[in-house]
């Protein structure tokens, strides 16, 4: 009786470590997406590929809706004990996830010297968003910046060199006067320029108070200065490109219609992502320009868009595998690639050096402003308590937008928020 | 009712025989709604229940657990000025939607009811905002409200008015958010009305004829009292609604600019899934909760005792 009990144990045994040897471990991946194009053909053919070349890994890739609904599933499943091996998620959204003990640091992955130069290799802007603590907590994978699209027709029409957009605060506001048509009755029918304010204006803004020379959040995320005098002069030159030059729309600017209202010409001169610049391409039917943003008392722009992230509760083989994938998909040959079919920006200077990429960039040369702007980029405003902080600026800016208060009142009261918000986390 | 009664009116009278028999078919009932009783104790008393308890706790983080704070969350609330704003935009937006949308339903139905060449036509044409999903009609409302080219300020325009920044303006967002809901809601409920005045007999209408009552003494002492089982219906759908309806929110305005079309449930929303704070989260959902089973009860107490049912 005992002889068979072993024997069936020892059976049992055997059958384990036959089907843990047959068995792929499975890596779910959910991503969200944010720009149009066939995005989820895309993915799900990468994880093919890595698939193929990896046996002993099944990446699954889920397409999860928006960022913000892929931070919701990713969460509600972390909290209930199950969260996917990995995601793509807004690296503004690390220190949420680092506080909620949902991620793993990336550093805990990396142990050659390979590894370490693989860390090495991406654009230092688009590390920043991904670091605290000495920790590096998510890689750049689709990431974007802010940039300036004119319309070179418009520009010849005004009377401007339709080859050199403004570059500076000052020539912002007069090329903006030259290009701001009214018709009969006193109705604008195109606007000098265009920044959208709704949804997420503390983005654009950014832009502003880059230049202006202030930095909103410091690097820990436990403090803010949306009342510094240079945050205020820059929300200020924003109100009055609108209230005092008559140049820009006024109110609230919807983010969705400013790259339908430059393709209908109702905007000579627009700021918003570069990964709108596929979607404009398609559809201009005139000539426009791609540039960096007009500098202030130094030239600046925030960078965006999402990082790569492994979970906690993930086991460690999964982890591993999720690992090798980030690698797998940010080689320079697949960042080229991912950057020419979605106007995202590539995310290590290698890319850049890719045949692919340098032939679509001698093509069509707006596709490098956004590398170029890299080194003048600052990281997003992201916090503790991220989305209430940032919160507290959109609501100042866009009261300050609208008139219901001044500029200087509605960043006081923004920062009375934030540091009411930020207080737990000042130990 | 029936069961209940038999068994403790009059105890005495029953022999025990009688009173096993009485107690199985009790049994046999709960048994049946046994199936129903389990769903709605788990998707519906129990998070209800278990929502007031998490409200009492802190929002637990990463390595800290929620412990009880009492009503520190409540305490929260009074103080927070965007739940009042919420809190009064959603009094405005359920005050215009509301009588709205029911006067436009009861209209519009009135009107297909008439025996009248396209009458199909003018029904689905009716109906259509009803079938198709918020989030995409919100995206395209967008391009309606938007400055310059969007069609309610090409119409403008051509009538000599100023444009207008109809979502980005504190002033007006809110009203052309709500018009957007009264837009989906109207033909939603003039398919409940038109059912009704279907069911009516034709015997009033020719009575009223033959007395020659106008029509709109027609509507107001015979077809409206007749409807008001429906009106009754459509308004607690209405009410539920006015709490309810949030998509277009996050799509056309986020609740800008400023909080200015901010709705209670909006916020909620913000609260539990985008800030992460449960604690919070949990006494909005007790206020909300709170606030429906209020006018519901109200609704049911004391409308429905003045409603003439046949």
């Amino acid at each position: 009786m005992k002889h068979m009990l072993s024997r069936i144990a020892l059976m049992t045994a055997g059958l384990c470590t036959s089907a843990a040897v047959l068995a792929k471990t499975d890596i779910s991946f959910y991503f969200p997406v944010a720009v149009g194009g066939p995005i989820t053909k895309t993915i799900d053919q990468y994880a093919a590929d890595f698939n193929k070349e990896n046996a002993d890994y099944n990446v699954v890739p889920v397409y999860s809706g928006t960022y913000q609904e892929t931070i919701v599933k990713v969460l509600t499943a972390h909290k209930s004990g199950k969260p996917p091996t990995a995601a793509i998620l807004l690296s503004t959204d690390t220190f949420t996830l680092a506080d909620e003990d949902a991620i793993s640091p990336i550093d805990s992955f990396v142990k050659t010297d390979v590894d370490r130069e693989w860390l090495k290799s991406f654009f230092p802007a688009f590390m920043l968003n991904g670091q605290f603590g000495n920790k590096t907590w998510g890689v750049p994978f689709q990431r974007s910046t802010v940039v300036l699209y004119w319309n070179k027709d418009a520009f010849k029409e005004a009377g401007l060199d339709p080859n050199t957009p403004p570059k500076t605060w000052a020539e912002t506001v007069s090329m903006g006067q030259k290009l701001t048509k009214k018709d009969a009755s006193g109705n604008v029918n195109q606007w000098g320029i265009q920044v959208p304010s709704s949804g997420f204006p503390y983005w654009l803004f950014q832009g502003f108070s880059t230049q202006s020379g202030a930095i909103l959040a410091n690097a820990e995320g436990n403090k803010v200065q949306y009342d510094d005098p240079k945050v205020i002069q820059a929300l200020t030159y924003w109100v009055e490109l609108s209230r005092k030059h008559g140049i820009h729309p006024p109110g609230v600017v919807e983010w969705g219609t400013t790259p339908r209202d430059f393709l209908e010409k109702k905007a000579a001169m627009i700021w918003t992502t570069t990964g709108n610049l596929t979607n404009i391409r398609a559809n201009a039917k005139f000539d426009f320009g791609v540039a960096m943003l007009p500098a202030g008392t130094r030239a600046g722009s925030p960078t965006g868009g999402g990082n790569f992230f492994i979970f906690k509760k993930a086991t460690t083989a999964e982890q591993e595998g999720a690992y090798k994938f980030a690698k797998w998909l940010t080689q320079p040959a697949r960042a080229a690639q991912w950057s020419i079919d979605t106007g995202y920006v590539a995310v290590s200077p290698a890319a850049y050096e890719t045949p692919a990429l340098k032939k679509y960039a001698a093509d069509f040369p707006p596709a490098l402003v956004a590398r170029d702007q890299l080194p003048f980029a600052v990281a997003e405003l992201s916090t503790h308590d991220n989305q209430r902080v940032t919160k507290a600026l959109n609501d100042g800016l866009q009261a300050a937008l609208t008139g219901t208060k001044t500029p200087e009142q509605a960043m006081k009261d923004a920062q009375a928020e934030a540091t009411r918000l930020l207080r737990p986390f000042q130990k | 009712m029936g069961l209940t009664s038999c068994l403790f009116d009059k105890p005495d009278a029953l022999g025990s025989r009688q009173l096993m028999q009485t107690l199985r078919l009790q049994i046999y009932a709960y048994l049946l709604l046994l199936p129903a009783f389990i769903f709605l104790v788990g998707f519906t008393h129990y998070p209800a229940l278990a929502t007031l308890f998490d409200s009492l706790m802190s929002t637990p983080r990463g390595s800290r657990p929620a412990v009880f704070v009492g009503l520190d969350n409540y305490q929260g609330m009074i103080e927070d000025p965007i739940f009042w704003k919420s809190l009064v935009n959603n009094f405005w937006f359920a005050l215009a939607t509301i009588p709205i949308s029911i006067a436009l339903s009861i209209t519009m139905a009135l009107w297909v009811n008439d025996k009248m060449t396209g009458r199909q036509f003018l029904r689905m044409s009716y109906f259509l905002p009803t079938v198709l999903p918020m989030i995409a009609v919100a995206n395209i409302w967008i391009f309606f409200y938007t400055p310059g080219y969007g069609l309610i300020n090409q119409v403008l325009q051509a009538f000599g008015f100023a444009g207008q920044n109809w979502l980005g303006d504190p002033t007006l967002v809110l009203g052309s958010v709500t018009v957007v809901a009264i837009w989906k809601e109207a033909g939603f409920f003039m398919i409940f009305y038109l059912a009704a005045l279907q069911g009516l007999s034709p015997s009033y209408k020719e009575a009223a004829a033959l007395e020659g009552a106008s029509s709109w003494y027609f509507f107001r002492r015979v077809q409206w009292p007749l409807l008001m089982p429906t009106t009754i219906f459509v308004l607690v759908n209405a009410l539920i609604n006015a709490f309810r309806m949030v998509d277009h929110i996050i799509v056309m305005t986020k609740g800008g600019p400023d909080n200015a079309s901010s709705l209670l449930l909006f916020y909620l929303y913000e609260v539990g899934f985008k800030f992460w704070d449960q604690g919070y989260a949990s006494a909005l959902t007790a206020v909300l909760l709170a606030l429906l089973a209020f006018v519901g009860l109200l609704q049911f107490f004391v409308l429905d005792r003045r409603t003439h049912y046949r």
